[in-house]
């Protein structure tokens, strides 16, 4: 035979209870959990990439529309919403660092802290969405902005930033409900002793995903609500 | 009942007891023992189903079209009948069979196997791919029962957005729920292929199978999400009466072609990768000597990759983007050709002192690579400026895709199938009527598609449902051989089904093939592999008495 | 009469046989790589066919120079074809200086064709052989394509822009129009005819047909209707309030954000439709817009009137006074 071969069930083999049995040892398991992450948050640049090309070739065309509907934006909710999201990457990473000094309730502490920050952006999101919608600057048939400058033409071309504003800002939403569901889940199983300094690695994939979200905020955060903002 | 993986010795089949030994067929039976599966060679199986499903559905809308093209007046189904077949005819091979196909069916069967593991990195995200692709499939299905959609596959903006009163937003959706059962694949085999491989099997010893079903998921997890966004979009803009590429509005609906053209070219990429991966094992089986020039091949593959993604421009050449940037397309377009050629020339080197057998696997391989040339060479055809502006849009371009799907991806997939097929199911399938079936194919198939070339040199637009007169005889020609093909497909059908009844045993390795797939039985055992193979040496090293060793079926006279 | 089985086209225009060079050079290319694969596939089939069941191939030493010489040789081929097929191609974006300007939009489901001296027809154009014509297209609706394949030509018909293609006519005849870009219901039913006449005979036809207005002509007459002269010509009484159009179209024009634009003819369309969107330096966007007003047809007279305005020729109505800039 051309091949020879190993037996992986010898006697005597310890198994983690969290090792998956397709995987040969927890170090593989990690490794591949921890891959898969980084090729999922891939596809997930990719997917906003598409959203920020309409956004720079529409900017481009009509840069004088979009700083005038941005100012629409209120910068300050949207700055405390900025401070919100890196203060709840911050706590993302302190609830790792519990596990890696092995503080279970302290895990759960910072996660419930993680989500509790979240919330607080879906809320101030809220407040802002409600807004818009009272104002009537929400694309579509029902659009009709008090603006000056986005009358007629103008007010026509605004609507593209506002359905970018809501698409953009309406999908990263969507995935920060997801991670505060994932979130949830990780922190009922972190009271339950799940994690530890040996084995954190899902705490640690699911802190890859929140601080992506993060980074997209950081992205939309400028883009969206400070264009112009210096002339104002 | 679990399949979960034991210690157990295999039962060994002894003729008193004519027990079978167990294998991932018989490890458990029952419905959910299939509908809850980890298993990815179950999983390789339940897409097998639901993809042929989709190919039927899909080859019925081009058989309804086939006819209607018969005769120059529309006289079967109205134009905008007419206009929706060709539609769902589209959205149903290209993201239902095209593109799930040979990695969703062959990939998920034979990755883990051929490079020594037990399964994929993550079989239950395997398994959801599986039902995200039949949740989008449902979604179509919906939109397809209420009367499809008539925009083209292509979704070309205002019209989808604005002008189209059929149920783009379901096909929409359907397409993009879809294409997260693409991405889970992709990334599923990336993380596998980096980290499970047996100890031993170093990159430059993998199949090239592997390296390019690697290449294929690169595109994959760069590309859909391109898509996706855009299909969201399209239906967002439907639905809310947004005008992102309404130019009343001032959107841009090149813009839009941009973003489609960005997923959909290097998705064609996605489709032909696979099936080169197939023909190299189909080759290198079937001429019992390594791949010539293996690390070309493989470097090839990841190559048409990376330029796959820089020449979607040239679906817009008379589009209205400028000539500067058709020229750079152009350009790159070329450059994407030379991997493929070099491909194309190192398979047909391999043959060269080679051990040849024209058994049906070797039919479909060598009927692959005469088919990819010309499909090939009419793409660089096209590439060239000056010619595509007066074949863009026309029957040139619809028969050269077709070259390079059904001649090339199809072609592979169908020799992929007959090749595997004993170790899929333990079976064998009649010989004679596999030839005859492959010869049906190939005949059918040059029939079907090279009328067409004439007619779209000679102006016959695409999606037309009626045309002047002269073009009468050509369509004839095509929709004759369009049934001749029909038929080719229809008996492998049949006879894989019986084989899996009646069909003779084929013993571990009726080939007498080299990989380590064949190292094991057939069918696999579900965990693949008893003991993990440690491995030595490369791909494809064949020598005489190894060969009579391995080969469970003497004579070799199989399918 | 056609044959009942044409093979190849007609070729009716100048840039045919230019095209048709490619596809004939690259036909031979394809041929000839295919029979090369296919004859060598069929001889090693038959001269390396398996002896016996444990047969196998022999493996040959590797020949990097054989890999270098088919990446080489296909890629000098390839180049080679690229930079004919992009000559060819440049052809087809740079019409003669002496073209003829005829204007055509594309609607579901009809082709609409105006002459330059305001002859209109619908899904047919009679044009003079032997004069170069430069086709200004736009679609109402949705893309739309101009396909005449005797011509051997294709442009797509934008909404919202201006897309432009040239030719030159050679030999008399009907030959077929095709919508190429597939645009709903009728999407097969949009086709119509380019008729090519004798320069006599083109004549003759204008001639025979009710005497319509030039383009510049019906131009002219919606700039009065419309009251383009009271902001953009100056009057004894009253100072313009808008830029000179006179010797505008193909300048560089300074815009108000700092920014320069050339004045072509989708500038000119987007600043009766929208404006504001680029404000010339030193005036005032008071402008109102058009939209909705004028179809894409007059818009095209429009353009062709203010196309026809030179820089000296600007004194018919206006008394020649001088021009007073507001600051902003």
């Amino acid at each position: 035979m051309a091949s020879t071969t190993i037996d992986t069930h010898a006697p005597g083999a310890a198994h983690h209870p969290a090792l998956q049995h397709h995987f040969d040892n927890m170090e593989q398991q990690k490794e591949s959990a921890t891959l898969g992450m980084w090729l999922f948050l891939v596809t997930e640049i990719m997917f906003f990439g598409g959203l920020f090309t309409a956004y720079v070739v529409y900017r481009h065309a009509f840069p004088g529309v979009f700083a005038a509907a941005s100012h629409h934006l209120d910068v300050t909710l949207g700055g405390i919403n900025t401070a919100v999201l890196i203060c709840s990457s911050l706590t993302m990473a302190l609830a790792i660092w519990s596990a890696q000094i092995n503080r279970r309730k302290l895990i759960v502490f910072f996660l419930l802290a993680t989500i509790a920050l979240g919330s607080v952006f879906l809320g101030i999101k809220t407040v802002e969405y409600r807004d818009k919608f009272h104002h009537h600057l929400v694309p579509g048939t029902s659009f009709a902005p008090d603006d000056p400058h986005l009358q007629g033409v103008a007010g026509q071309q605004s609507q593209i930033f506002f359905a970018l504003y809501f698409i953009m800002t309406g999908l990263h939403a969507l995935h920060m409900i997801i991670g505060i569901g994932v979130l949830a889940v990780l922190a009922v199983l972190s009271w339950k002793g799940r994690y530890d300094a040996h084995y954190h690695n899902p705490l640690e994939c699911s802190g890859l995903y929140w601080h992506f979200v993060d980074i997209v905020w950081i992205f939309l955060f400028p883009l969206l609500y400070l264009i112009g903002a210096h002339a104002r | 009942m679990n399949t979960t993986v034991d210690t157990a010795e295999p039962v060994v089949p002894s003729p008193e007891t004519g027990s079978e030994p167990r294998n991932y067929l018989n490890a458990a039976y029952g419905l959910r023992s299939w509908l809850l599966t980890r298993d990815h060679k179950r999983i390789a199986i339940l897409y097998l189903i639901s993809v042929t499903a989709f190919f039927a559905l899909g080859s019925f809308f081009a058989l309804l079209i086939r006819l209607e093209l018969l005769t120059p007046e529309g006289d079967l189904v109205s134009p905008d009948t007419y206009n929706r077949l060709f539609t769902m005819h589209g959205i149903v091979m290209v993201f239902f069979f095209l593109i799930p196909g040979i990695p969703a069916v062959l990939g998920n069967f034979l990755v883990p196997l051929m490079i020594g593991a037990k399964d994929l990195a993550f079989p239950r995200i395997n398994l959801a791919s599986w039902y995200i692709y039949c949740l989008g499939g449902l979604f179509t299905l919906w939109s397809i029962v209420h009367g499809g959609v008539d925009t083209g596959w292509t979704f070309y903006t205002p019209f989808s957005t604005h002008y189209s009163n059929t149920y783009v937003i379901s096909a929409a959706l359907g397409i993009f729920i879809t294409g997260f059962s693409s991405i889970f694949t992709g990334l599923n085999f990336i993380v596998t292929i980096h980290r499970m491989r047996a100890p031993g099997m170093t990159w430059f010893r993998l199949p090239l199978f592997i390296w390019s079903h690697y290449a294929t998921s690169l595109i994959i997890v760069l590309g859909t999400p391109v898509i996706a966004i855009t299909i969201l979009l399209v239906a967002a803009e439907k639905l809310l009466h947004l005008g992102i590429f309404d130019p009343a509005l001032g959107g841009d609906p090149v813009l839009f072609q941009h973003l489609f053209w960005f997923y959909s070219h290097p998705a064609v990429y996605i489709m032909i990768l696979p099936s080169m991966g197939v023909i190299s094992e189909l080759v290198a089986a079937f001429a019992r000597k390594p791949v010539f020039g293996y690390k070309v091949v493989a470097f090839a593959s990841i190559g048409i990759a990376v330029l796959g993604f820089l020449v979607w421009g040239h679906h817009m050449f008379v589009a209205g983007e400028s000539v500067y940037v058709a020229t750079v397309f152009s350009v790159l377009s070329m450059l994407v050709a030379i991997p493929s050629a070099v491909k194309v020339f190192n398979w047909t080197f391999t043959l060269y002192q080679g051990s040849i057998s024209l058994q049906t696997p070797m039919l479909y391989a060598l009927g692959f690579i005469g088919l990819f040339t010309l499909g090939g060479l009419t793409g660089v055809m096209l590439a060239t400026l000056g010619l595509d502006v007066h074949v863009h849009d026309t029957y040139f371009i619809v028969a050269h895709f077709h070259y390079i799907m059904v001649g090339g991806t199809i072609m592979g997939y169908l020799g992929g199938l007959h090749y595997w097929w004993p170790k899929i199911s333990g079976k064998l399938y009649p010989a004679f009527l596999s030839r005859l079936s492959a010869l049906l194919v190939f005949v059918g198939f040059n029939l079907t598609f090279f009328p067409q070339f004439i007619l779209g040199y000679l102006g016959m637009p695409r999606r037309y449902w009626s045309y002047p007169p002269e073009f009468q005889v050509l369509n004839v020609l095509s929709t004759a051989g369009a049934s001749i093909l029909g038929v080719g497909y229809l008996l492998p059908l049949c006879y894989f089904i019986w084989s899996m009844r009646y069909g003779k045993n084929s013993g571990d390795n009726p080939w007498g093939a080299v990989g380590l797939e064949w190292d094991t039985s057939s069918p696999p055992p579900t965990e693949n592999f008893l003991t993990t193979p440690v491995v030595t040496h490369g791909p494809y090293e064949y020598n005489p008495k190894e060969v009579h060793d391995r080969t469970s079926q003497p004579e070799a006279r199989v399918g | 009469m056609r044959s009942q089985l044409p093979l190849f086209p007609d070729s009716a225009s100048t840039l045919s046989p230019h095209v048709d060079a490619l596809f004939l050079a690259w036909s031979v290319v394809s041929a000839f790589f295919t029979l090369l694969i296919a004859v060598l596939i069929l001889y090693f089939m038959v001269r390396y066919r398996r002896r016996g069941a444990d047969d196998v191939g022999e493996v040959e030493r590797p020949m990097l120079w054989l890999e270098i010489a088919w990446t080489a040789i296909p890629l000098g081929i390839v180049m080679a074809m690229f930079v004919w097929g992009t000559l060819v191609f440049f052809q087809l974006y740079r019409p003669p200086a002496d073209a003829v300007e005829y204007y055509s939009v594309g609607k579901q489901w009809m082709w609409k064709f105006q002459h330059p001296d305001g002859h209109r027809e619908i899904n047919a154009l009679h044009i003079p052989a032997g004069r170069a014509i430069r086709l200004k297209l736009t679609a109402e609706d949705v893309i739309h394509s101009f396909y005449v394949p005797a011509f051997r030509l294709k442009q797509d018909a934008l909404p919202g822009r201006y897309t432009q293609v040239w030719f030159k006519a050679t030999k008399p005849g009907i030959y077929h129009l095709f919508c190429a870009e597939y645009c709903g219901a009728e999407h097969s039913r949009m086709i119509g005819w380019i008729v090519v006449m004798e320069p006599r005979d083109y004549e003759a036809w204008l001639a025979g047909g009710p005497a319509g207005k030039t383009m510049v002509a019906s131009g002219a007459e919606l700039f009065e209707q419309l009251a383009c002269q009271t902001c953009h010509r100056a009057a004894p009484n009253r100072p313009a309030r808008g830029p000179r159009l006179e010797g505008l179209y193909g300048t560089q024009v300074k815009l108000a954000n700092g920014g320069t634009v050339t004045a072509d003819d989708d500038y000119i369309r987007e600043s009766i439709l929208n404006p504001t969107a680029k404000i010339t330096a030193g005036w005032d966007p008071i402008m109102p817009t058009f939209q909705g007003q004028v179809s894409e047809e007059q818009l095209l007279q429009l353009l062709s009137y203010i196309k026809s305005l030179h820089a000296d020729n600007g004194g018919s109505e206006a008394a020649g006074g001088q021009t007073a800039k507001k600051t902003p």
